[in-house]
């Protein structure tokens, strides 16, 4: 214990023996590290908040379908269970947020365009727990219950369709028998979505009057249910999995957006490769300050050697140095880190690139996102490959015959 | 060989572990710099490439507002005659008019709303790759009347195949009801699900006749054999429809501005993690040569009392820097290059890739390009910020006392 004390308080003196290299190291160390971690949250802020717009545009984090219907979209493959049923079943297992939902391609036209559209009818109070959908009505209203005739469109659809908030127009898509369903709908509400290509490609209406116009009632194409936590979503798998017939299919949403759903696994594997390649370009320099730093004080260490001390306890000397020094380091770079992602807890404009950023299936503001997770990542591969680099040079430090390191200048 | 050079040249291999150190930082950022830089360079090319080459062309007339409203109305009069007129004057041949328009499609079983493309059959294979990823059947020949091509995923859905007919409903130009059965000719695989579900071709003289477009159409598609001769040609066309008030001429970048932005914002957190980098290289050579300097202090203290001016003892430490940037710049390239070539003849992936790849039109493997630019980019950034991290310790030496100098320890 004494030892480690003892090698502790060499360390800390020795690293301040030559001040300027110290400073610099620590500079370096910081600056690497507050790269790590502010680019991490940068990257984290991004990747939730496609998540969370995903998760909301799906909806929901588990989804119940007909086999057949993720290829082939239509009226005909619905879920076998009557509607009613459905959410008998679910009230009673428990599960809170949930929307059984018709979701059918469909073509809108007004007095003068047409259009490909997916035709969503909802519950309204029940879908929207999990889309969100009326907070973001910008003319208009959001619909009141699964009987409402009118029709929610996205603003940018409006444009297209040249038409206005208030006039009809008339949606076909097919019944189960592909007999051409058509219905007139008024306009009641306009929304806006943060991707265009949501706003411009879904419209909503009452569950009720879509099953009607496509005779199929009492009947749903998909079930959306939403769990606590979009990272963690087995838990409510298992428990609609649980729920519903074996002959439907229960599908995570990584499963249905593989895009997103491997951005989040490849988003970990960038994180720590960025943390270890900027560990590798500080090496060079660490390794570099710890064989100066052990050449200047070669006479020292011959001398300590001389008086007994053991070569395990110069290896301990120098490894405390690098790992001191480190330390001051990620110290400095994880609070500067913290304190340049502060600022931007608001969201970070990015509107230059709004279009490019759609591309990658983002929002042109972006909140960046410190998690603790992340922070201490940077922290423990810092240290651990630094432990790793600082072996060598310890292990020359330790190596010296002690008559032929006094005799050096 | 001046003396500045044979000096510096051993100065620097005074510590010869301190200086590879100080080379090794410098080439792994080099060897990163080039590589990533590189799989940059092929990577926009291919999403630029596979992006426009699918649908977009280089460049497009059309009627003014068209791009963003994509109305019925807004139309190109005269669509043939002006794209033969353009083709001859432009002296390009990849030089083909379009219509375009939505209808919903009916087979035996299933009812979908599509794009319908009306086509000039001999010239789309000039500016699209679709006609040459016909995987049943065959592309629009000229001559061909109630002829239809469609997408694998809208043919599986449809459940048709080569040979089936299929109805098409939507309305005219004028608003009134339009239909037409069709003969499916042909099914292409574009690989992208939401185009091959989406989009269908039509001869064009039949969609003229079928919309009552009175020979109309809405875009005229010219493809440039280099991206770069996109701006010559688009002010050519432009000069050569001055007294055409009614028609605007849209480049690819106005017609997809995702896709550069989206380059764009990559580029940018891109440039980001190289600044690290590039920083961190930086501080590894101000350490050293701060360190190899102030080893020297009386040795700079005596040639100093000699008579020797610290603007030539700076440039001698520049120079220093200078021959190891540029032994890092040297080294770097080379192995960046090697290293790169590596994965220009097997290719660049990881886990994951395939799905994110996707989403771009970029195929599971990415092939980097090594040209002279993505070679060089990053290696001078690292010596020029070489050669500044240095002027610390070169001006230093200004501030030198001879006296005290050559007293110090």
């Amino acid at each position: 214990m004494n030892v480690l004390r003892v090698v502790i308080m060499l360390a800390w003196r020795n690293l301040w023996r030559n001040h300027r290299r110290t400073l610099i190291m620590i500079g370096a160390v910081t600056v690497g590290v507050w790269a790590m971690v502010f680019m991490t949250a940068l990257m984290r802020g991004m990747v939730s908040d496609m998540m969370q717009d995903g998760v909301r545009n799906l909806p929901g984090h588990v989804q119940v379908h007909d086999p057949r219907f993720r290829d082939d979209p239509s009226v005909v493959n619905l879920i076998s269970v009557p509607d009613s049923d459905i959410a008998e079943r679910f009230d009673s297992a428990g599960i809170e947020r949930w929307s059984s939902r018709v979701n059918v391609p469909a073509v809108i036209s007004s007095e003068r365009e047409s259009r490909g559209v997916t035709l969503v009818g909802i519950d309204p109070g029940r879908d929207d727990a999990l889309t969100g959908l009326s907070s973001t009505i910008t003319a208009g209203r959001y619909l009141e219950g699964t009987d409402d005739t009118g029709l929610v469109v996205g603003a940018r659809l409006l444009d297209r369709l040249d038409t206005e908030l208030g006039k009809r127009v008339v949606l076909m898509s097919q019944d189960p028998d592909n007999e051409i369903a058509d219905r007139g709908f008024r306009i009641v509400g306009v929304y806006e979505a943060k991707l265009e290509a949501q706003e411009e490609g879904a419209v909503y209406a009452g569950k009720a009057t879509v099953t009607t116009m496509l005779g199929i009632p009492d009947r749903v194409t998909e079930i959306a249910v939403m769990g606590d936590d979009y990272r963690n979503v087995d838990p409510i798998y298992a428990q609609v999995a649980a729920t519903v017939n074996d002959d439907l299919e229960v599908l995570r949403w990584t499963e249905i957006a593989t895009y997103l759903g491997s951005m989040l696994n490849v988003m970990d594997g960038f994180v720590l490769v960025w943390f270890v390649v900027i560990f590798l370009a500080l090496s060079f320099g660490l390794v570099n300050t710890l064989v100066m730093a052990v050449f200047e004080r070669v006479r020292e260490i011959g001398l300590m050697l001389a008086l007994g001390m053991g070569p395990l306890v110069i290896v301990l000397q120098v490894i405390v140095e690098s790992l001191l020094l480190l330390v001051i380091g990620l110290a400095l770079g994880s609070l500067v880190g913290w304190l340049t992602v502060l600022p931007f807890e608001d969201g970070m404009d990015l509107s230059v690139v709004a279009e490019g950023m759609e591309m990658y299936g983002m929002s042109s503001v972006l909140y960046p996102e410190l998690t603790l997770d992340d922070v201490l990542l940077a922290n423990v591969v810092v240290l651990t490959l630094g432990f790793l680099a600082s072996l060598s040079p310890a292990w020359r430090a330790s190596r010296y015959e002690p008559m032929e390191a006094l005799r050096k200048v | 060989m001046s003396i500045t050079l044979r000096l510096a040249w051993r100065n620097l291999w005074r510590h010869p572990r301190r200086t590879w150190l100080t080379l090794g930082a410098m080439v792994f950022s080099n060897v990163l710099l080039v590589f990533m830089i590189s799989l940059q360079v092929g990577m926009y090319g291919l999403m630029i490439e596979n992006t426009l080459q699918v649908f977009t062309g280089s460049l497009q007339v059309q009627a003014p507002g068209y791009k963003d409203d994509g109305k019925m109305r807004q139309v190109v009069d005269n669509v043939v005659p002006l794209a033969s007129d353009l083709r001859k004057e432009l002296g390009i041949e990849a030089v083909s008019p379009r219509a375009l328009a939505f209808a919903l499609a009916s087979s035996d079983d299933r009812s979908f709303g599509m794009q319908i493309v009306g086509v000039d059959a001999d010239r789309e294979p000039l500016v699209s790759s679709v006609p040459g990823l016909i995987t049943d059947g065959r592309y629009l020949a000229a001559g061909d009347t109630e002829a239809i091509v469609i997408g694998r995923v809208m043919a599986r859905n449809l459940k048709v195949s080569v040979g089936d007919e299929l109805t098409l409903i939507g309305s005219g130009l004028d608003g009134s009801f339009a239909a037409a059965v069709v003969r499916v000719e042909g099914i292409f695989d574009s690989g992208v699900a939401d185009f091959d579900r989406g989009i269908a071709y039509l001869p064009l003289p039949f969609f003229q006749d079928m919309f009552y477009m009175e020979g109309a159409g809405h875009q005229i598609v010219v493809s440039t054999e280099t991206l770069s001769a996109v701006d010559n040609v688009a002010t050519e066309t432009r000069n050569l429809l001055a007294d055409e008030s009614s028609l605007v001429v849209h480049d690819w970048d106005a017609l997809q501005p995702g896709l550069k932005q989206a380059i764009q914002a990559d580029i940018s957190s891109a440039f980001f993690m190289y600044a690290i980098l590039v920083i961190l290289v930086a501080f590894s050579v101000l350490n050293t040569q701060l360190m190899s300097v102030l080893e020297r202090t009386r040795e700079f203290g005596v040639v100093m009392a000699l008579g020797v001016s610290p603007g030539n003892m700076g440039k001698l430490v520049l120079v220093e820097t200078g021959i190891m940037g540029l032994l890092g710049l040297a080294a770097g390239a080379l192995a960046g290059a090697a290293f790169t070539y590596w994965f220009t003849v097997y290719g660049f992936t990881y886990p994951g890739m395939e799905e994110m790849a996707a989403e771009f039109n970029l195929p599971a493997r990415v092939f980097p390009e090594v040209t002279p630019l993505s070679l060089l980019v990053g290696p001078l950034a690292v010596f020029v910020f070489t050669l500044i991290a240095a002027a610390y310790p070169a001006l230093r030496l200004h501030w030198l006392q001879p006296v005290q100098a050559m007293r110090a320890a």
